[in-house]
Formats: structure tokens, sequence, C-alpha cells
């Protein structure tokens, strides 16, 4: 049902855990869908430093997640916001149609971080 | 949900199938008794010849054991068809179309199989009203619900034996005696429970009863149903006029005596077998639930299936579960949506009271004539790692659990 990268990533999930004094957090998903997944970020010169990530969700949801950090560390936030559903899953070697929907929500929230962090900005220029 | 690879190290590896509600192994002795006829036996039982005789002799000697394991009054009673949701489908709509003029209000519980939901509701589509019973916490129907909603209309009640999800065992016995004084008809889905319960339709006042053949170890594709004498239904399929008329196609013969063999097994082995099984279920619950924080039984504790272990724990996904189990060589199923076809979790664990993401933490082991306490223990010593894990990895764990 999985491939292999998925069932890699399932297995050592990469990034996995939280940034206590993270500069952006997206949360998305609902503990009702079975999904609930969130984003850590640590952001210097425009670029994401750190990125760590907590998931509640079935295998693909974690896969997800731990790609999505693997994907976007390093990168310039624009670069991170080109991030898609698609390509996280095209990464993985594809998902199962069923879980194209419900669980690949990954890309989703490392884009509520990234504004979160924005927001964040925002309030500190005030 | 196995990769080739990973399917390679597994055969190395050891390997655990507690996923006996989903699919069991035929019992070789139910091979032994098939081979030779899978072999000569190929007339059609409703040929005059020598060669259709032989067949008409085996499925009726089929029929007479799968009609000894209920006690039905007589081998007649029973239809075979292609498996319980073909059972459950021709007695459903079966009823419902051959009684319409007695009523039009179909009752049942809301911790059914999908193919008893799923007719219910299509009945709905044609001038059928479908009334789902509350169940409480342990999946108990409540029977004052019950006699509330059973009016002079009602065409039918139709009800599982046993769920085979979180494995509450009904009150049958209660259940018939309120729907036949209002004289009407009742089906029972026994699907989960044949070859583990005894059941006896004479004694538990059972008008219709659905059964499955891999259920009890016999070959997949077959099932009977059992309807009183007396009783009508609207045939499911037309055509040459096989069973009785009501199930028309050339019998699947060879299913038909493996199922034969299996039901007369069932029937001499069940008591010592579940009297096992009852142990070694409980022996996994307590490995399972001891310990693990947060973690709970589904169903109830002793009016349950001998093979059913249903657990949730808390703050994780079922999937996760059955993958990590997976990994290590563990065939279990889970209640979450992510296994299914649909999104939403099993509609039994919403029915018994359990939130969306209890649903979702729920694992299911079904255990088999296969199974032992070395592999009951085997799977008990894999469980706290396997949801310390998880949990770690989980937003919703509360802090103190990660320390």
């Amino acid at each position: 049902m999985y491939t292999e990268k998925v069932m890699d990533h399932f297995r050592n999930p990469r990034n996995m855990g939280e940034i206590p004094d993270a500069d952006g957090v997206g949360t998305v998903g609902n503990p009702v869908c079975g999904d609930l997944m969130t984003i850590y970020i640590k952001v210097k010169d425009n670029h994401i430093e750190h990125i760590k990530f907590k998931t509640f969700g079935c295998g693909a949801a974690v896969a997800t997640s731990s790609m999505v950090t693997e994907i976007a560390q390093g990168k310039t936030l624009e670069e991170a916001m080109k991030i898609t559903r698609a390509s996280v899953a095209d990464s993985l070697g594809g998902l199962p149609p069923v879980k194209m929907h419900c669980s690949n929500l990954a890309a989703d929230a490392l884009h509520a971080a990234i504004e979160d962090y924005y927001k964040k900005q925002k309030e500190v220029k005030k | 949900m196995t990769t080739q690879k990973e399917a390679k190290n597994i055969a190395s590896q050891k390997r655990v199938y507690m996923d006996y509600s989903a699919g069991k192994p035929v019992d070789p002795r139910v091979i032994e008794e098939l081979l030779p006829y899978m072999r000569s036996l190929y007339g059609n039982p409703s040929s005059l010849h020598s060669f259709g005789q032989e067949a008409k002799n085996a499925l009726e000697e089929a029929r007479a054991k799968v009609a000894q394991l209920i006690n039905a009054e007589k081998k007649e009673s029973i239809i075979f068809t292609s498996g319980a949701t073909e059972s459950n489908n021709l007695a459903i709509k079966g009823i419902a179309y051959r009684y319409k003029d007695r009523g039009t209000r179909i009752i049942t519980s809301s911790v059914e199989h999908m193919s008893v939901v799923n007719p219910c509701k299509f009945l709905t589509t044609k001038g059928f009203e479908a009334v789902f019973l509350p169940v409480d916490q342990y999946g108990f129907v409540n029977l004052e619900a019950l006699e509330k909603e059973l009016t002079d209309k009602t065409v039918l009640v139709t009800m599982v034996y046993a769920n085979g999800e979180i494995g509450t065992i009904e009150p049958i016995r209660d259940i018939s005696k309120i729907v036949h004084s209002k004289n009407t008809y009742l089906h029972v889905d026994a699907t989960a429970a044949n070859g583990q319960v005894p059941i006896d339709v004479k004694n538990d006042g059972i008008d219709l009863l659905s059964l499955s053949s891999n259920d009890m170890y016999g070959p997949k594709g077959v099932g009977a149903l059992y309807i009183k004498e007396g009783i009508r239904v609207e045939p499911s399929l037309h055509g040459g006029g096989q069973e009785r008329g009501l199930r028309s196609g050339t019998e699947n013969i060879h299913g038909i005596i493996g199922f034969g063999k299996a039901a007369e097994i069932a029937r001499t082995e069940m008591q010592t077998e579940s009297e096992r099984l009852v142990k070694l279920r409980d022996r996994l619950i307590k490995g399972l639930l001891e310990p693990t924080r947060y973690s709970f039984l589904n169903g109830h504790a002793t009016k349950r299936l001998p093979n059913n272990v249903s657990v949730r724990y808390s703050f994780i996904e079922g999937e996760s579960m059955l993958l990590s189990l997976d990994i290590m060589g563990v065939a279990a199923s889970s209640g979450s949506a992510c296994t299914a076809k649909t999104l939403e979790p099993s509609h039994v664990l919403l029915a018994i009271g359990l939130k969306h993401e209890e649903a979702h933490g729920s694992l299911m082991f079904s255990l088999g004539k296969q199974n032992t306490e070395e592999e009951a223990d085997y799977v008990t010593s894999l469980m706290p790692g396997i949801v310390k894990r998880l949990r770690s990895m989980s937003p919703l764990t509360p802090k103190e659990l990660n320390e």
C-alpha cells in the first residue's frame, strides 16, 4: 500500500519534535478526521534554519510531515511557500489515492508556520 | 501495507496473524474433504443422471450439516448464498418486499455490519423507513427503545448476534421475545458469532439467520441464510430456480461441501476452542492494557466474542499502530478511517459513544485457532514501545507522558 520511502519516513521520521522558542508555528488538521500536525520553524536571514514537526495520524500523515521538514530545511521562506501537497507526495514516491486528501496536510502546516512567522514579525515592528 | 522488501524480511522473521475476523485460513480437514470432490465431482446437482445425483447428494449432505449446527428444524430451511453479505441482503430486502403490505418499518441497531446498514438504507429509497436503535457504552442494543419503536407497521427487525468489531454479544432471546410479541419477524446476522458461540434458532427464537463459511474456517465465497419454515422472502436472483427459487444459479458445490465440513467441525469443537480462546483473549487484553496508561477496552469484558480484543490508546492513531505492528510481523486491524475506504471512523465505535479521536485510536486483534499464548505475549511485549514512540510524535500527548 505504501512505498518504501513512505515506510522509511514512518520508521525513521526526520526532525520529529518541538522547537520551544520557535519563530513560527503552524497547526492544521483535526483529530476528528484522524490527522493533526504541527510544524515549528526557526528563521534566520529569511531562511528556515531549523524545522520540526509533531503529528497525530496515519502512516501517510507522519511520512508527509517528515518529508516536508526535509524539503523545507535551509530553504528561503519564499521557496518554502512554493512547496505543495503534490510535491511532498511526489517526493515520497506517491501516496495511495485515499490518502492524498486526508493525510497530505504537511505542506499546509508548513505554510501556516511561515504565515505565523510573518504575522509575528509584523507585531514586532509595530 | 508492506513493501516487497519488507515482505521478504518478514518471511525470515516472526509472523503473528491476529486478523481472523477479516479472513480465516481454511481448516486442513476441510481441504482434505474437498479435494476428492474437486477432482471428480463436476456434475450439476440439477441434472437427473448419476453425475448430477452425486453432486446433489453432496450438496444435501452439506445442507444438513449446516442445519445441524444451528438446530434448524430441517435442512430445507438452509439456503446457500455467496456469503453473509448476500444472506443479509436476501433476508432484509426479501422480507421487506414480500411483506410490504404488513408495514414499511424496518428496525435495526446502530452497531450492524455494512451489509445490514446499507440494505436498510437502500430500502428507505423504496418507500420503507429504517430505524437504527441506540446502544449503550458496551454496544448492547437499547431494549426499551426497541419496544417503543416496534409498531404494528414494523415488517422486520434485523439485529447482529455479536458485533465483529467490539465483540459484544446481544441479548438475542430477549430481543426475540419483544419482536414476537408484535408478530414481527426477527433476522439475525450471526456472521461474526457463528462457530464461536452456540446458536440455536429454535431456542433463541430466530426467524432468519445469516451465516458465513469462512468465518468458521470454511472456504470464502459461501454463506447461508436460514429461513424458518412458513416464512417467505422475495428472491434475490431470478433464474433456473435453484435453492427453492430464492437464489437461482448453479450451486457453488465445492464451496458448499467445504462449508458443510467446517460446520461439522465447528459443532464438535466449538466449546473447547472457545474456552481456549477466552483465556487467550483475556490474557491479551490484560497484557495490552496493564502496562500502558490511558488505554481502554472497547466493548464488554465478559459478554464478548471469545476471539475479540478491541482496545484503544489515547493520543495516537490506529493505522500508525497497525503499521508499527506490521513492521514487527503482527497483523491486526483498526477502527480508524485511514485503513478503510471511507474517511469516517467506524460507525460502531461512534455508536458506543467514543469521540472521533478515541475511535481513531482503536486497535482490534481477532484471534483464531492458530494463535498461542506465546504469540499473545509477543504482541503485548511490543505494544508499550509502539505506543510510547507514537505518543512522543503526537501533538495531543500531555507533556508528562513523554517524560
